[in-house]
C-alpha cells in the first residue's frame, strides 16, 4: 500500500500533472490491493449477514417449565387430549392450568421441574406463561377447525414431530418483531426448507393452499 | 496503514455486494414490516382488536327479508363476528355473505352519526329537539293550510310495529298516503286475496317437494329466505328432488338445476299457462280443483295457450313444453314458484295467479311439499288513532293510488308537501330512478329516517339517523316463503355507537311534539312500551325464544282451500294483459340478482364487493352478459365498452360475451351504481333501475317492470 501512498504524494507534489505513463507499476499493485479490499468487505459482510446477524437478531429464553411431550403423549394419548377443540368448534390451543390439574393436582414423581410446576403455578393457581413457538401476529386469522376438522390435516404437518420431543427447546424471540424464531424458521435465508414445519410464514400457507386447493386464496381469508 | 477514499469505497462496495448476497436485508425488511404492523403508540396507533373472553348475543338479521337468526360474538363492547344461530327455525346455524358482513354496516363510515338538516344544500348538524320541533312546526303548517293529505310516507318494509307506527302517524295527521316499497310477497298476497277471497301469506314446503319449477326465481341467488333455500337445495341431493329453472340467464340457480329453460324474458306466465293447457288437455290434474269456482273459465282460458302458440311467444320448443308438463304432472309433490331473482320486485298478477293455478291443478296447495297459504300477520291490534277535524277531512281525500302515482304527483312540487322515508331508498330502488329523484327533490319537506347516508337521504331536508339493526329491539315479521311465517325479535347487540334513535321512538316523539289528537294517538311512553303492549301475553315467549310462530297444525289445517278457490281473477288478468307482448327487434335488457350484491336500501359492504367476479365488476365498470349471437348482430366484441340506451336512460358498461345468457338478452347485475353512502360503496357501475321504465300492472297496480328494449351504441 505504500506505493499507493507514495503515488498520491507524488501526484500532489507535482501539482497533479504527473505523467500517466510512469504509473503502470503502482496501478497494477493498486488493482490487487483493491481486489483484496473488496474481498474483505465482501467476506466480512457475508459473515455478518449469515452468521452474526441471526445471533444478534434473536434473544434466547428458556420455557418457564421444562415439559416432556413424548411422556404426555404416552400417558394421556394423542395431541388432542390436551390441545383440544372446544364444543363450539374453537381450538383451545395451549392448555390452561385446569387441564393440567386434572392429573397434576399434587406433584407426580420427584423431578425438580415437577416440584417447581406445582409449587409456582398449580398451588397459587397461576397460569404458566408458556412461550408459544407458533404464535402468529394479530393481523393473521387462522382457524384450526378448518384445517384439522374440515381438511383432515394432522398436527405434525405444520408443527412437526413435537409429540416425540422429550424437552422444550429454548425459545428464541425476534428482537424486532417480537415473534418466535420458529415462524421464519431456523434457516436464516428462508430458502433451504426441508420439512413443511420448518417455517410458518405466509408463503408457506400459500404454497400449501395452492397445492391442495389450486389457489393461494384471497388476502382477506386470513387478514380480516 | 492509512485507508484512502478509494479503498474505503471499495470496501463498502464489497460490503454492499456481500450484504446483498446475505439474507440480512430481506429478513430485516420482513421483521420491520411486522414490527410496524403491530406498532402501538404515537403517532400511529395500529388498530389491534381487544383481547378477552367472548360473549354472544342472539338476535335476528334484517338485512334482507330472509329473517335469519344470528348469534353475534363480542369481545368487550365490540361485536367481532356474526354467526348463524344454531337451531333457529329459519336458518339453523347458517348465514349468508351479506349477513356476516353486517359489522361493516354497523361500524362503517356510511352511518349518519347525528341528526342533520340541509341548509343551502349543505348538511348541518342539529339537535334532536330542534329537528323534531322544526319538523312538527312544518307539519302543523301543512295541516293548518287544510292539506293534511299532502303528507306522505314511504316505508322500506310493509309489516311490523315500526312501519305500523309511521302509518298510524300519517293517518293521525290526516293522510291516507302511506306506502311501502312493494316486493313479490305483496304480489302473492294480492293474488291470494283475489283468488281465495282473503289475503294471505304464501310459503312453500320445499323440503318435502320432489319437483320444483322456478319461473325465474333465484332460489340460490337470494330468493325467499336465502339461507333456508340453500339448505333446502342441499337436501334435494338426497331426496332426489328435480328442479327446472326458467330464466334467460344461466344464473347460479339455473346452473345447479336439472334443466335450464331460457324462455324469453317476461313470458313466464305464458309458459305456466301453456303447461296448464297440456295438463288439462291430457287430464293429468287433481280432480279436487274442479270444485273451485270458475274452473270452467280456467279450462277455457288455457285452451288458448296451446304448446304451439306458447312456443311462439316464449321461444321454448313445443316438445320441451309437452315434456315439462308431463314431468311436472307425474311428480308426486310438484311445486311451481315465481318471483324474479331475489323476488324483491313484484311479478305481474297474471304470472303469480298462473303459478298458483299450476299448483292448484296438481293439488299442491296446503299439503306437504306444496304451496302453503297462511293468514297474514294480525298481531298488531291497536285502537284506531284519534282523529281531529283536520285529520278526518284529510283522510276522506282519495289516496294517491300507487307508490308510482304518488311520486308522479310529487313532481309538481305541491301535491305532496311532506314526505317521510322510513328505511326506504326509492331514489335508488325504484324504476326510472332519475325521475324519482327529481320528484323527491320537488317535495318541500323530505324527512329521511335511515341509518345510512343513502341516495334518498341525500335528497332529504332532514335526516333523523336510526339505530342500526344491531343496536335496536324490534319485531321482525318474516314471511319470505317460509312454510310457517314467524315473528322474530331483534335485540340490541351493542350499545348505540352514535347520536341515533330508535325509529319507533322518533315517531312517538314527533307525535308528542305535534300535540293534540296526534299525540293522543300515541299513548305509549316509548317504543318498548308499545312493543310489549302489542305482544301482551306473548311477549314473554317472544323475548325468551327470540321468535313466535303458529304450530304446523294451525298452518296446514285448511286443506280444503283448493275447493274454494276462484279462477275468475286469473281469467281477468289474462284478458287485461293480452297484447302486452311487444315484439321489438331490439335486444331485451333484464336485471339479475346475486348473493354477492346487496339489494334494497342496503349498500353492498366492501367485504361482499371483494367477492364479486371481475367479469361482473372491474374497477368502476360493470359488465353486461351478452350472447355471442346478439353481440355479433350488434357488432360488439367481448371486453368492449359500450353505451346502452333504453327508453329510460343511457349507461356505459362493458360487454361480457358468453353463452350463459339467451340470445337477444342483455343481462345486467342489480345493486351497483350507488351515488351515495361513501367512497367505498358509491361510483361502482350502473344502477339498472335507472334504465327500466315503471310498468304498472293492469290488475294489481304494482310496478312490475322487469325487462326493457335496449340498443347498443359503441363508446
Ligand atoms: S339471508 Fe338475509 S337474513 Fe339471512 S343472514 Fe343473509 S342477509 Fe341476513
Amino acid at each position: 500500500m505504500s506505493a499507493l501512498d507514495d503515488k498520491s504524494t507524488d501526484a500532489s507534489a507535482s501539482g497533479g500533472t504527473a505523467d500517466p505513463g510512469s504509473q503502470d507499476s503502482p496501478k497494477d499493485k493498486g488493482g490487487l490491493a483493491m481486489l483484496i479490499t473488496f474481498i474483505i468487505g465482501l467476506v466480512g459482510s457475508l459473515v455478518v449477514g449469515w452468521v452474526v446477524f441471526p445471533k444478534v437478531l434473536y434473544s434466547t429464553r428458556e420455557q418457564p417449565i421444562q415439559f416432556n411431550h413424548a411422556l404426555h403423549v404416552e400417558e394421556a394419548g394423542g395431541c388432542d387430549s390436551c390441545h383440544y377443540f372446544r364444543e363450539d368448534g374453537t381450538f383451545a390451543g395451549v392448555p390452561t392450568l385446569d387441564a393440567c390439574v386434572d392429573c397434576h393436582e399434587s406433584a407426580i414423581g420427584d423431578s425438580e421441574e415437577e416440584a417447581k410446576f406445582v409449587e409456582n403455578y398449580v398451588e397459587p393457581g397461576i397460569e404458566v406463561p408458556w412461550l408459544v413457538y407458533s404464535r402468529q401476529p394479530d393481523c393473521v386469522f387462522f382457524s384450526h377447525a378448518a384445517h384439522v376438522k374440515k381438511a383432515g390435516m394432522d398436527c405434525v404437518t405444520c408443527h412437526g414431530p413435537v409429540g416425540e420431543s422429550t424437552s422444550l427447546k429454548p425459545y428464541q424471540e425476534n428482537r424486532i418483531s417480537g415473534y418466535s424464531r420458529d415462524i421464519w424458521g431456523y434457516d436464516i435465508s428462508g430458502i433451504f426448507k426441508k420439512h413443511e414445519w420448518d417455517s410458518m410464514k405466509m408463503d408457506d400457507c400459500a404454497r400449501c393452499h395452492e397445492r391442495e386447493t389450486g389457489s393461494k386464496g384471497a388476502c382477506f381469508q386470513c387478514h380480516k | 496503514m492509512k485507508i484512502d477514499r478509494r479503498s474505503f469505497l471499495t470496501l463498502v462496495a464489497g460490503g454492499a455486494v456481500g450484504t446483498a448476497l446475505s439474507p440480512l436485508p430481506f429478513k430485516l425488511m420482513d421483521d420491520i414490516s411486522i414490527w410496524s404492523q403491530n406498532f402501538r403508540g404515537l403517532p400511529i396507533e395500529v388498530p389491534v382488536p381487544e383481547d378477552g373472553p367472548a360473549t354472544y348475543v342472539d338476535s335476528v338479521c334484517s338485512l334482507c327479508p330472509g329473517g335469519c337468526g344470528i348469534s353475534v360474538r363480542k369481545i368487550g363492547k365490540r361485536a367481532v363476528k356474526i354467526e348463524g344461530r344454531p337451531g333457529y327455525p329459519v336458518n339453523d346455524g347458517g348465514v349468508c355473505l351479506l349477513g356476516i358482513s353486517g359489522l361493516q354496516l354497523l361500524y362503517g363510515p356510511w352511518r349518519v352519526t347525528g341528526p342533520r338538516k340541509k341548509v343551502n344544500g349543505k348538511w348541518k348538524p342539529v339537535s334532536w329537539d330542534q329537528a323534531l320541533s322544526e319538523i312538527a312546526d312544518r307539519l302543523a303548517d301543512i295541516r293548518n293550510s287544510g292539506r293534511p293529505h299532502s303528507i306522505a310516507a314511504i316505508s322500506g318494509r310493509a309489516k311490523g310495529t315500526v312501519p305500523g307506527l309511521l302509518k298510524r302517524f300519517v293517518s293521525a295527521a290526516g293522510s291516507p298516503n302511506f306506502f311501502n316499497i312493494p316486493a313479490n310477497d305483496d304480489a302473492y298476497s294480492y293474488a291470494i286475496g283475489r283468488m281465495f277471497g282473503r289475503a294471505g301469506a304464501v310459503g312453500f314446503d320445499f323440503e318435502n317437494s320432489d319437483f320444483v319449477l322456478c319461473l325465474g326465481s333465484g332460489i340460490l341467488d337470494g330468493w325467499g329466505s336465502p339461507v333456508r333455500m340453500f339448505q333446502a337445495h342441499s337436501s334435494w341431493k338426497n331426496s332426489g328432488t328435480k328442479t327446472v329453472q326458467v330464466e334467460p340467464r344461466l344464473s347460479n340457480t339455473a346452473a345447479k338445476a336439472d334443466a335450464w329453460i331460457p324462455a324469453k324474458p317476461g313470458t313466464e306466465a305464458d309458459l305456466a299457462l301453456g303447461l296448464a293447457n297440456v295438463i288439462i288437455r291430457d287430464g293429468m290434474y287433481n280432480r279436487q280443483v274442479e270444485r273451485g269456482r270458475a274452473f270452467g273459465r280456467l279450462v277455457k282460458l288455457v285452451a288458448d295457450y296451446t304448446p304451439a302458440r306458447v312456443s311462439a311467444t316464449t321461444g321454448v320448443k313445443e316438445e320441451t313444453i309437452e315434456k315439462l308438463a308431463a314431468q311436472f304432472a307425474a311428480a308426486r309433490r310438484p311445486l311451481a314458484i315465481c318471483g324474479r331473482g331475489k323476488g324483491h320486485t313484484p311479478s305481474p298478477a297474471r304470472e303469480v295467479m298462473a303459478t298458483i293455478a299450476l299448483n292448484a291443478l296438481m293439488g299442491s296447495i296446503n299439503r306437504s311439499g306444496g304451496m302453503i297459504v297462511s293468514p297474514e300477520f294480525d298481531y298488531i291490534k291497536w285502537d284506531e288513532p284519534v282523529l281531529d277535524q283536520s285529520a278526518r277531512t284529510g283522510l276522506s281525500a282519495s289516496p294517491a293510488g300507487t307508490l308510482t302515482d304518488l311520486l308522479k304527483q310529487a313532481a309538481d312540487g305541491s301535491s305532496v308537501q311532506a314526505l317521510f322515508l322510513l328505511e326506504a331508498n326509492p331514489a335508488y330502488t325504484m324504476h326510472d330512478a332519475g325521475t324519482v329523484k327529481k320528484a323527491i327533490d320537488a317535495v318541500p319537506l323530505v324527512v329521511s329516517l335511515s341509518s345510512y347516508m343513502d341516495e334518498s337521504s341525500n335528497l332529504a331536508d332532514y335526516i333523523l339517523p336510526l339505530h342500526s339493526y344491531l343496536e335496536r329491539m324490534e319485531d321482525v315479521p318474516v314471511t319470505a316463503a317460509l312454510k310457517i311465517p314467524l315473528v322474530s325479535l331483534s335485540k340490541p347487540v351493542v350499545e348505540p355507537l352514535y347520536d341515533t334513535r330508535h325509529p319507533g321512538d322518533v315517531i312517538i316523539q314527533l307525535a308528542r311534539e305535534m300535540g293534540g289528537s296526534i299525540s293522543d294517538s300515541f299513548g305509549w311512553d316509548n317504543y318498548e312500551a308499545c312493543l310489549r303492549q302489542t305482544f301482551g301475553a306473548k311477549w314473554a315467549k317472544l323475548s325468551a325464544d327470540g321468535y313466535i310462530r303458529k304450530s304446523t297444525l294451525e298452518t296446514f289445517i285448511d286443506t280444503a282451500l283448493t275447493g274454494r278457490m276462484d279462477f275468475t281473477p286469473l281469467a281477468e288478468a289474462c284478458a287485461n294483459s293480452s297484447g302486452r307482448q311487444k315484439n321489438s327487434k331490439d335486444a331485451l335488457l333484464v336485471p339479475y340478482d346475486s348473493m354477492r350484491i346487496a339489494a334494497d336500501n342496503i349498500g353492498t359492504p366492501p367485504f361482499c364487493l371483494k367477492t364479486v367476479s371481475d367479469r361482473v365488476l372491474k374497477k368502476n365498470m360493470i359488465y353486461v352478459d351478452v350472447n355471442p349471437v346478439t353481440a355479433r348482430k350488434a357488432g360488439v366484441a367481448d371486453g368492449r365498452t359500450v353505451t346502452l340506451e333504453t327508453p329510460a336512460g343511457k349507461a356505459v358498461v362493458m360487454v361480457n360475451v358468453t353463452d350463459e345468457v339467451a340470445p337477444g338478452v342483455v343481462a345486467m347485475p342489480r345493486g351497483f351504481g350507488h351515488t351515495a353512502y361513501d367512497d367505498y360503496i358509491k361510483g361502482k357501475g350502473v344502477n339498472v333501475n335507472e334504465l327500466l321504465m315503471p310498468e304498472e300492472d293492469p290488475v294489481s297496480g304494482f310496478d312490475v317492470a322487469c325487462v326493457t328494449p335496449v340498443k347498443f351504441t359503441k363508446a
